[in-house]
């Protein structure tokens, strides 16, 4: 919504400053996001100066000028001015203005072969005088102002609000007005008693038809005859062009001033173009009709249409249509001031994806008692302007416009702003703010004023009332520091954990958006739902990610493409297994590039990251089988003993997707849930003075033997003398076997109650040998 | 001098002359050894009186005392120059690199997070989640925006459905509704959390963070809104003061409402919190709309209290001195190393929040 401090004076009387004015507005709500010059048709020339003037090569009239506009670049135009040379000051229009002479749009236009950027003008061009043989010329005083507005702007700065759903009564001039006077800053002028001579009924039948969720209440109308529709007087077109409107004509204007005046959306006719009544109704699928903005609109049913006999004329509170539009030889205009429903309106205008000041207004709930004082502003104007007589106005309602009251505890308000509002200042705000106050005992029955939609209970005048106050009056109160409950639960906790974790083995985290590309998406997805968005940003972020990797290899390479050849990114963060809420998981992934990395780095890396979230080594078995975008020889998969919670996998990334580059996944959820499950108490340490002795051995076990295998083997044949098994070698070629490996591995033996002698020591080994050449058929290397 | 004597004084004698820790190495074994002096003088003991046995037993132990006293200097001697030379011949140049070491970094938001988690973890707030995907019922028409409502065009949202009902949550207030549907009040939690609007250029990201705070029991009051923002402000900025300013606002689920600038200033193209008379637009609160409490299953008649949510990354780049928003989620491996922070700088409340 933009206002000038000047057109706001029609409503207001003030003497505070724009600075003030605008500090006001913010802190009652209104929030303002710009304040900048009027624009008119003239800020666009610049003053400007002819770097270079060349022959044009096809013409022998015309030149090429290379000119300065105060820009980095020189800006190219050709210019049949005979007085064009080097080092003129001059006036430049770039394209877009519109020269005041002869009212064309400049566009970027080829002249014999050549483009041109804008013009260069003469003073005729500009209106200035009739000299129209050559550009103008400048003296030097203006060589510091290259780059700036020839024509000086008096006109003063446009504020523009950015107005919140809830205040539609602030898209009119006249609201903020009364907003600022209820603020105490000036007083709200009475609106003048209008009185323009009405003559004879409203001829043209209107017609509300009785339909389901008709859209239009009230329909308000008048007829103006014989009009001699024109340009409006420059006082209004500076307005309208303050609005960042276009002027058109003195009809159409007079309609949009009147809309940004009072909040009052309007529609004129060219009543001659109606084919005899109107009706206001519901559309009927398949109906179309072309717009003001000269587009075609196919409807679906129950849409609020206004229509004569030949069919649409307008969509009610949204736009009007081209064929019964005002020109300006119309004579004769009918001028509608209506009420539609919020809520259709706004369906039938998104369903046609269209948007208009009216809808805008509309959508957000219209003053449904400000439909005769709209017909009464803009039928003054027009007269005033254009001439001609108005009939008396008609009026169709379909139903009666009731005043909401609210019974209000002026009480409550101190309860939820905590401080003390004495009940007088309360009434006064409200009063202020057009409120109604009916009974001032200890309950307040308000009467809502029609134009505040947005006033539903109790809270909202609470609301209005510390708005109006001022928010600073507010007393901060202290936090309490005290807790109630621990800051993080027990699985954040692991979230947070994992996180430093995984940063510590030198990993740099990253994060990456949850959605990604369904191409490559598909390579990590398994058999896991693809999740589409409907309206992604763009086609290669058109699903939710089914796993961390898409993202992280994507921007792995786009490092490798920055020269960063060895790198370890890794993400935490969800994973979409299904389209609900709730259909995620909490994954911790890490990808890792390095020169001699192989897979067992990698697993060191989420070994020992589990080992650190407090799963020990003992608790897990490692499984070759992984998902297909690993590579199947050198990945696996980590899996608790106990529960059988798959906590990850780890490997290379199958080659197919990229070259050597090793990852790993962690499923934080199912960690949690196996910890939970399985709470450990620290008990007390008991550790052995015992000697204690190792023992090596090497199996010859067969090749595809997983080493895991033969460790747990060992370690299950008496845990309280065997302590440690580590393999120290694995070994395949000579003296071996082709389709067989020799492992070898160190046995740690230790007794907690004695030292441990010879023959102990060898029966243990006895079975040591005993239970590996029985269980993995194995055979004791000599 | 008996034998014993002779042979004794001949071995002290070669001991101290002894050159090298190899030439004391022999002669430990004679003197020591299985068939060295002292064990075959012990030897002979056997055959000999009680009071012979005595006294030549003392005499032994004396020597082997005298003996191993001399035998020990003079390795410690030997082994002293001996270190002394290896160490001459073992320089190396140590201004060559170190062994190479990776660190890694944590992201500047997950930091801001723990941060801000800290400050709150002070005053009570506790840590709450929720789902990325949300129903359009908890995303809109629980928080008071019902379908049709124009408020909802200032979220351009992305949906899962055509039909609109799932789509990606536009903010983390739907962990309001879900966190007082589960529990019973009093509520005083934090939910910091992705959220997603489909919007592009400079400014926006289609992705970003928020944190949600919602405080909720008998006599919250817009005082401790004040309260509580004015102390998360100055503890996030590690600032003595600050300046605060409540700007009047609409969001369809808290009421009143209110926008919170903060006032800075550019000294040096460094943007100084706290001072100066520019505003920065920070955060949106206010105290939550009873038909919010309702739609929760809380009796607005019982309950009141404030929510607010704030921009986690505009955060980041206000303390961190980050510029563009989008450099957050490129994870070019120059600015994660640049921007991230060391995993072991863990915000705690009682080390401080920065290094």
């Amino acid at each position: 919504m933009r206002f000038t401090k000047d057109w706001l004076k029609d409503h207001l009387k003030t003497n505070k400053t724009e600075a003030q004015i605008i500090e006001k507005l913010n802190s009652t709500g209104l929030e303002v996001e710009k304040v900048e010059p009027v624009k008119n048709e003239l800020s666009e020339f610049i003053i400007a100066k002819i770097v270079r003037a060349e022959k044009h090569p096809n013409a022998d009239r015309l030149k090429l000028c290379y000119v300065d506009i105060g820009q980095k670049e020189l800006t190219k135009v050709v210019c049949g001015g005979p007085n064009a040379k080097d080092n003129l000051l001059t006036v430049y229009a770039p394209p877009g203005s519109i020269i005041p002479k002869n009212k064309m749009k400049l566009e970027v236009t080829k002249i014999r072969g050549e483009k041109s950027y804008g013009m260069l003008c003469s003073e005729s061009e500009l209106n200035l005088s009739d000299e129209s043989e050559g550009i103008i010329e400048l003296n030097q005083s203006f060589k510091k102002k290259i780059g700036m507005n020839y024509f000086k702007n008096n006109s003063g700065n446009v504020i523009e609000l950015s107005v919140t759903p809830n205040r539609p009564d602030c898209l009119g001039i006249r609201g903020i007005a009364r907003d600022l006077s209820a603020s105490g800053f000036g007083k709200l002028i009475e609106n003048k008693n209008i009185k323009i001579k009405k003559i004879g009924k409203q001829p043209i039948k209107i017609n509300l038809e009785k339909n389901k969720n008709q859209a239009c209440t009230i329909f308000g109308s008048c007829l103006i005859r014989n009009i001699q529709n024109k340009e409006s007087p420059e006082w209004l077109k500076k307005r309208i062009l303050s609005l960042g409107l276009r002027p058109i004509s003195a009809v159409v204007d007079i309609t949009n001033y009147v809309m940004f005046d009072l909040n009052r959306p309007l529609h004129a006719y060219d009543s001659d173009k109606i084919k005899k009544g109107i009706t206001v109704r519901n559309s009927k699928k398949g109906e179309s009709f072309k717009a003001l903005d000269n587009k075609e609109y196919k409807l679906d049913d129950g849409m609020c249409v206004i229509s004569d006999d030949e069919g649409v004329l307008g969509l009610g509170g949204i736009i009007g249509g081209t064929r019964s539009g005002t020109e300006l030889n119309t004579k004769n205009i009918l001028l509608e001031s209506a009420y539609f429903d919020p809520i259709i309106t706004r369906k039938t205008a998104k369903k046609l994806q269209l948007n208009s000041d009216a809808k805008f207004r509309f959508e957000r709930g219209i003053d449904p008692n400000s439909i005769s004082a709209g017909l009464e502003k803009a039928a003054e104007m027009i007269i005033k302007i254009c001439g001609g007589t108005v009939t008396k106005f008609d009026f169709q309602n379909k139903k009666k416009i009731l005043p909401k009251i609210l019974s209000f505890d002026p009480d409550l308000a101190s309860k939820i702003i905590g401080i003390q509002i004495k009940i007088n200042e309360i009434i006064k705000i409200l009063e202020n703010l057009g409120f109604n106050i009916e009974n001032k005992r200890k309950i307040l029955k308000v009467k809502i004023p029609s134009w505040r939609p947005d006033i539903h209970g109790q809270i909202d005048l609470i609301e209005e009332i510390i708005r109006i106050k001022g928010f600073d009056k507010i007393q901060s109160v202290e936090p309490e520091k005290k807790r109630l409950k621990p800051t993080l639960d027990f699985f954040q906790r692991h979230f947070h954990l994992a996180q430093r974790s995984v940063a510590s083995k030198g990993y740099l985290e990253t994060i990456t958006w949850s959605f990604t590309d369904e191409k490559i998406n598909k390579n990590f997805r398994e058999n896991i739902k693809e999740i589409k968005i409907v309206n992604p940003i763009s086609s290669d972020l058109n699903v939710l990610r089914s796993s961390l990797y898409p993202n992280l290899i994507y921007f792995l390479k786009k490092n490798i493409d920055r020269g960063f050849n060895d790198q370890s990114l890794f993400e935490i963060g969800p994973t979409f297994i299904g389209s609900k809420p709730g259909q995620q998981i909490t994954v911790i992934c890490g990808v890792r590039k390095e020169n001699n990395l192989n897979v067992f780095g990698i697993k060191k890396d989420i070994v020992q990251t589990l080992v650190e979230m407090g799963i020990n080594k003992n608790e897990i078995s490692i499984d070759t089988k992984t998902p297909s975008y690993y590579h199947p020889g050198k990945s696996g998969s980590i899996t608790t003993k106990k529960d059988k919670q798959l906590l990850g996998y780890f490997g290379e990334i199958h080659p197919k997707i990229i070259d050597v580059t090793y990852g790993f996944e962690i499923f934080l959820e199912n960690l949690v849930k196996y910890k939970n499950h399985n709470k450990k108490n620290k008990q007390t340490l008991i550790f052995s003075d015992y000697q204690k002795s190792d023992r090596d051995f090497a199996f010859v076990v067969k090749k595809d033997f997983k080493a895991q295998d033969l460790i747990d083997i060992i370690s299950d044949i008496d845990n309280s003398l065997i302590k440690n098994v580590k393999i120290f070698d694995v070994y395949e070629g000579e003296n071996i076997p082709s389709d067989k490996k020799s492992i070898a591995l160190k046995v740690t033996i230790q007794s907690d109650f004695k030292t441990l002698n010879e023959k102990d020591l060898n029966e243990i080994s006895q079975k040591i040998i005993s239970n590996v050449e029985e269980k993995a058929s194995a055979k004791l290397r000599s | 001098m008996s034998d014993f004597a002779k042979l004794k004084n001949e071995l002290k004698d070669k001991l101290s002359k002894a050159q090298n820790s190899k030439e004391v190495d022999v002669i430990r074994t004679e003197i020591f050894g299985k068939n060295g002096l002292i064990n075959s003088e012990f030897k002979k003991l056997g055959k000999l009186s009680a009071d012979e046995k005595k006294r030549q037993a003392s005499e032994i132990n004396i020597a082997k005392q005298d003996l191993t006293k001399i035998f020990n200097d003079k390795i410690g001697e030997f082994s002293n120059t001996e270190i002394d030379e290896r160490v001459k011949k073992e320089k190396v140049d140590v201004t060559l690199p170190e062994k190479d070491f990776r660190i890694g970094k944590i992201h500047p938001i997950s930091q801001v997070i723990d941060e801000i988690s800290s400050i709150f973890s002070e005053i009570g707030f506790s840590v709450e989640e929720g789902p990325d995907i949300e129903t359009e019922y908890y995303n809109f028409t629980a928080l008071n925006t019902p379908e049709n409502h124009p408020a909802r065009d200032m979220h351009d949202t992305f949906y899962l459905e055509e039909n609109m009902k799932t789509l990606l949550r536009t903010h983390t207030s739907p962990v309001q509704v879900r966190t007082m549907l589960k529990g019973k009040p009093p509520f005083k939690i934090i939910a910091p959390g992705r959220t997603y609007r489909s919007d592009s250029d400079q400014t926006h990201t289609p992705m970003f963070h928020q944190l949600e705070g919602l405080h909720i029991d008998k006599n919250i009051t817009m005082g401790h809104l004040k309260g509580c923002l004015n102390y998360f402000i100055k503890e996030f900025f590690e600032v003595d003061k600050i300046k605060m300013r409540f700007r009047p606002s609409h969001f369809p689920f808290t009421e009143p409402s209110a926008e919170v600038d903060i006032g800075y200033k550019i000294e040096n193209d460094k943007i100084i919190i706290g001072e100066g008379d520019k505003w920065l637009e920070i955060l949106g609160c206010g105290m939550v709309h009873p038909n919010v409490l309702k739609n929760s299953k809380v009796d607005p008649n019982k309950y009141q209290g404030f929510a607010f949510g704030i921009g986690i990354d505009r955060l980041a780049m206000l303390k961190y001195g980050i510029n563009d928003l989008r450099s957050f989620f490129e994870c070019d491996y120059r600015w994660l190393n640049y921007y991230g922070f060391d995993p072991l700088d863990v915000p705690t409340n009682y080390r401080g929040l920065s290094k």
